[in-house]
């Protein structure tokens, strides 16, 4: 199992010429390799929802796919949301409405909630708590992720 | 001038923390990595109590990138972790060793540990140690005669007796005697980041450091300094983001000892991060009583007297919380009402499981469901409502200060302050009581199995004995507020800014607050026991003011004035009334030793919020699903810094109160075998499990324990959630006493409307 391949994976635009063995996870690869350690390993089976990037336009969990089967997609993670130093109307909307405590779970649900609009801006308010039902947060009860996520989808609209 | 000052406190302000949590710049345990670091992987026992015959490393030590395994015989010099609170002598013999020794007690012990080049190869070589373990018979009941822990100890290492009044008396007079036999099954704070701990030594400077310290770096340093033989400041531990604690994170477990005991053997930086089924099977479990307890009542249905026993499923080793968890449940078990008599045992049990340890309203979540399940058995046996039978047993608040009769945590209880009536009137209006009790009626007649309970409780918060803040203006302006408390994601360093804020006059986003690095302040007391606001926030209040007393000292000589006739507004010290002003940067520029001031706030006494939960739900027979349609919490918390962090706290509480009550349960078989090891097995409330809530925060009874009369909010969310829901499902079912067990899961509420 200690074969490595090269590949490139293209994080937010930028590309990364990596070494990894076939059985390593993308979400090592994104933080070991790449160096992007916004996001985050909850679970590593594909439960909580932590380690949520967007493949090609996709929200996937990163622990779930291997790195090889990443390479030549568009990959974004958190670090590629806000544009400089002005916030993806996603991020501001955490803030506003307080839908973050300890963070850690923070990154999964920003990158499935953008995924999500992206592809589904008119999305009904049932299916959007479906959605975010899919991923684990400890600290706030969800209530206050699910109204930045409604105000942020209001925003994403204009 | 002076008119115009901002008040921060109160104030429902955007968090100081989020920016960098938001833009994938934290820095939690996994992302702290240092050049030529090795991975530790613990090798965890499979068999729930054995005794080991061979470990065989071989082969694993021939894997290409293994450095080295250790096993019990290479840290047998290293002692078992020692009690941070509640620490009783009998107890001792009980700690857990850093890696096991002869015997494994648990499914998940720790037996062996691989070093490697990095993560993927040392599970690969944890893979190949084989272990070879005698099973003996494993104990998975508390309830259960005790057996031996190891030869002469007993596996129940202690009993909590207290009490106060006559209860033999008590129950003599009694009119009826209403009994109950109720459990809380095994759950935890499981933290979304699972631990990790980074040891390193720097050899030039012969500091050994620990980075992702948690919750009480300060304790967690002197500790572990002191099991591996060095002077306390040659050890330096470094708290980066944390996420999530709820108790269970941040105490010492075997793996930080290792980690810091290895980057010194081998002079290599040494990181382990926790997989999430080594957390399910490895981190601090909590909850798990069983109660067997009774109440003499007069024929109002006031309490006479409460006796109560209970089992406290400890697990296989007692660590750092020693008898904390059921000390608590047997001296919170009272709550907010009149108990004239009042008797407990607290059977503290092992048991071939992963050890117990401390969770969000610990002790609490327990007793208030035994409490609140013997009120509305009372309740049923009077023939009055289960909200009559409360403002029957209240204390008054002309009895405040209540002085309980018990201690808890080194102090005497005394409840400072509160109205426990008022909130409950303003928590049921606040829950349209009378009209959902008539619209529940309605739909029952329907043929709907929809109902609603109450539960009230006591909390405690602000633990003592002190903490320390130093204050310091920088040249560029800013303002550091140096503490030895900690985060764990509860936004403290919001909170804190607010309060020095308002004191020294300086805008809050400012401020910057840095906690949980020993190298900053020599000694602090770290996060837990709903501490921080309270006793941070005054101290952080008394260093502030004392900082501003010495500025404008200064000012006035600088400035040619009486020091009464300035202020201090955003951050510039101003004339009172208008005229030329200075900027308190500059001010901290002109003086050699700059600008700053350190005081300690000292407390003996905890300080006592309460609240109010009404829970109402809708049952599916069909299912044994739960949906609960409203959720009222009422809570005083004295004065709120930041209502809306303060709701935050609360709302979070609830979730994890819900996941308590119906879905979260470490199950064993009958052979120690956990089952519940992935979050596929241990279910956790998503976004579609947790209602929108109404929480109603008042300040009826502020504090007289401290300036800002604060009490902390951590734990109200959810110390009654399991009481309360059980309440609204007996009522749903139209039978009292229905529910005896946490959680209510679909297959036991299922069976209770089948049978």
């Amino acid at each position: 199992m200690t074969e490595k391949s090269t590949i490139t994976l293209t994080i937010n635009g930028h590309d990364h010429a990596i070494a990894v063995e076939p059985r390593r996870t993308l979400v090592d690869a994104i933080r070991e390799d790449c160096g992007q350690t916004g996001t985050h390993i909850g679970c590593e089976h594909g439960i909580c929802g932590a380690c949520t990037v967007i493949v090609d336009g996709e929200p996937v969990r990163s622990c779930l796919m291997f790195a090889v089967q990443a390479e030549g997609k568009a990959i974004r993670t958190v670090e590629g949301l806000a544009a400089g130093d002005t916030l993806h109307p996603m991020q501001q909307a955490f803030i506003d409405h307080h839908g973050l405590q300890c963070g850690f779970c923070t990154p999964g649900f920003l990158m499935l909630a953008v995924g999500v609009l992206e592809r589904e801006p008119d999305i009904s308010d049932d299916d959007l708590i479906d959605v975010l039902s899919s991923n684990l947060c400890r600290c706030t009860g969800y209530q206050n992720i699910i109204k930045a996520v409604r105000a942020a989808a209001a925003e994403m609209r204009k | 001038m002076t008119g115009t000052k901002q008040t921060y406190v109160g104030q429902s302000l955007p968090r100081l923390e989020d920016r960098p949590l938001l833009t994938g710049q934290g820095r939690f345990a996994a992302d702290i990595s240092f050049p030529g670091q090795w991975t530790m992987r613990v090798v965890r026992s499979g068999v729930a109590h054995g005794k080991i015959l061979s470990i065989d490393v071989d082969a694993a030590l021939a894997l290409p990138g293994v450095h080295a395994v250790w096993t019990g015989a290479d840290v047998a010099h290293i002692p078992p972790i020692p009690f941070r609170l509640t620490g009783l002598k009998t107890l001792e013999p009980y700690r857990q060793p850093v890696l096991a020794q002869d015997i494994v007690r648990y499914v998940g012990e720790p037996v062996a540990v691989v070093f490697a080049a990095d993560a993927y190869v040392a599970e690969d070589a944890a893979d190949l140690i084989d272990i070879a373990i005698e099973p003996l018979p494993a104990q998975v009941r508390a309830t259960e005669p005790p057996g031996a822990f190891a030869e002469g100890l007993s596996t129940e290492p202690g009993v909590i007796r207290k009490g106060f009044g006559d209860i033999e008396a008590a129950f003599r007079d009694a009119h009826a005697v209403v009994s109950l036999e109720l459990s809380v099954g095994r759950h935890s704070g499981v933290p979304m980041e699972t631990r990790g701990a980074i040891g390193r030594y720097d050899e030039a400077r012969d500091i050994l450091e620990m980075h992702g310290a948690a919750k009480v770096p300060h304790w967690n340093r002197d500790t572990i300094a002191q099991m591996l033989g060095r002077e306390r400041h040659s050890v330096q531990f470094f708290e980066g983001h944390v996420g999530g604690g709820f108790g269970i994170r941040g105490e010492i477990y075997p793996e930080d000892v290792l980690v810091c005991a290895a980057a010194l053997t081998f002079r290599r930086p040494v990181k382990w991060i926790e997989d999430r089924r080594e957390h399910l099977i490895a981190a601090n479990h909590s909850r798990d009583q069983t109660h067997r307890i009774r109440a003499a009542i007069d024929a109002q249905g006031h309490i006479l007297g409460i006796d109560n026993e209970f089992f406290h499923d400890n697990g296989a080793y007692i660590r750092t919380h020693a008898a904390t968890v059921p000390d608590l449940a047997a001296a919170m078990l009272p709550g907010p009402y009149r108990v004239p008599a009042y008797r407990v045992a607290g059977h503290i049990r092992l048991t071939n499981k992963t050890p117990a340890g401390t969770y969000r309203a610990p002790g609490r979540y327990e007793s208030t469901f035994v409490r609140e399940r013997l009120l509305d058995a009372i309740a049923a046996e009077v023939g009055v409502d289960t909200v009559e039978i409360r403002r029957r047993n209240l204390i008054a608040k002309s009895a405040m200060p209540y002085t309980l009769g018990l201690e808890t945590l080194g102090t005497h209880i005394v409840y400072d302050s509160g109205d426990y009536a008022l909130l409950l009137d303003k928590t049921l209006a606040a829950a349209g009581w009378d009209e959902l009790q008539t619209q529940l009626q309605a739909r029952r007649a329907q043929g709907e199995k929809v109902g609603a309970g109450v539960a009230m409780f006591v909390e405690k918060s602000g633990l003592g004995p002190f903490d320390t803040v130093r204050v310091d203006i920088l040249p560029d302006g800013g303002v550091d507020v140096i503490t030895g408390v900690a985060s764990i994601g509860q936004g403290i360093e919001t909170v804190i800014a607010q309060i020095c804020a308002d004191a020294l006059g300086v805008r809050y986003d400012t401020i910057r607050v840095i906690h949980g690095q020993t190298d900053r302040i020599d000694r602090g007391m770290g996060a837990f026991a709903s501490r921080v606001t309270v006793m941070c926030g005054e101290a952080t209040r008394m260093a502030a003011n004392k900082l501003r007393d010495k500025a404008l000292q200064h000012a006035a000589q600088l400035m040619q004035t009486g020091a009464e006739s300035l202020d201090i507004v955003d951050g510039e010290v101003v004339r009172i009334g208008g005229g030329p002003s200075m900027p308190l940067r500059e001010l901290a520029r002109a003086l050699p030793d700059g600008l700053s001031a350190e005081d300690t706030f000292e407390s003996t006494h905890m300080v006592y919020p309460y609240g109010v939960h009404v829970a109402a739900v809708k049952v599916d027979a069909a299912t044994g699903a739960v949906a609960i349609e409203r959720y009222v919490i009422g809570y005083d918390i004295g004065k709120a810094v930041n209502p809306k962090l303060v709701e935050g706290q609360i709302a979070g509480g609830l979730a994890q109160g819900i996941g308590g009550a119906f879905l979260e349960e470490f199950l064993y078989d009958e052979a120690g075998e956990p089952l519940s090891v992935t979050f596929a097995d241990y279910l956790m409330p998503t976004a579609r499990e947790v209602p929108a809530s109404t929480i109603l925060i008042t300040e009826d009874a502020p504090s007289p324990l401290n300036t800002l009369g604060l009490k902390g909010a951590g734990e109200g969310g959810a110390n009654p959630a399991g009481a309360a829901l059980a309440a609204a499902i007996d009522d749903a079912l139209q039978r009292p006493g229905a529910v005896t067990r946490l959680p209510v899961t679909p297959m036991r509420l299922k069976a209770m409307t089948s049978g």
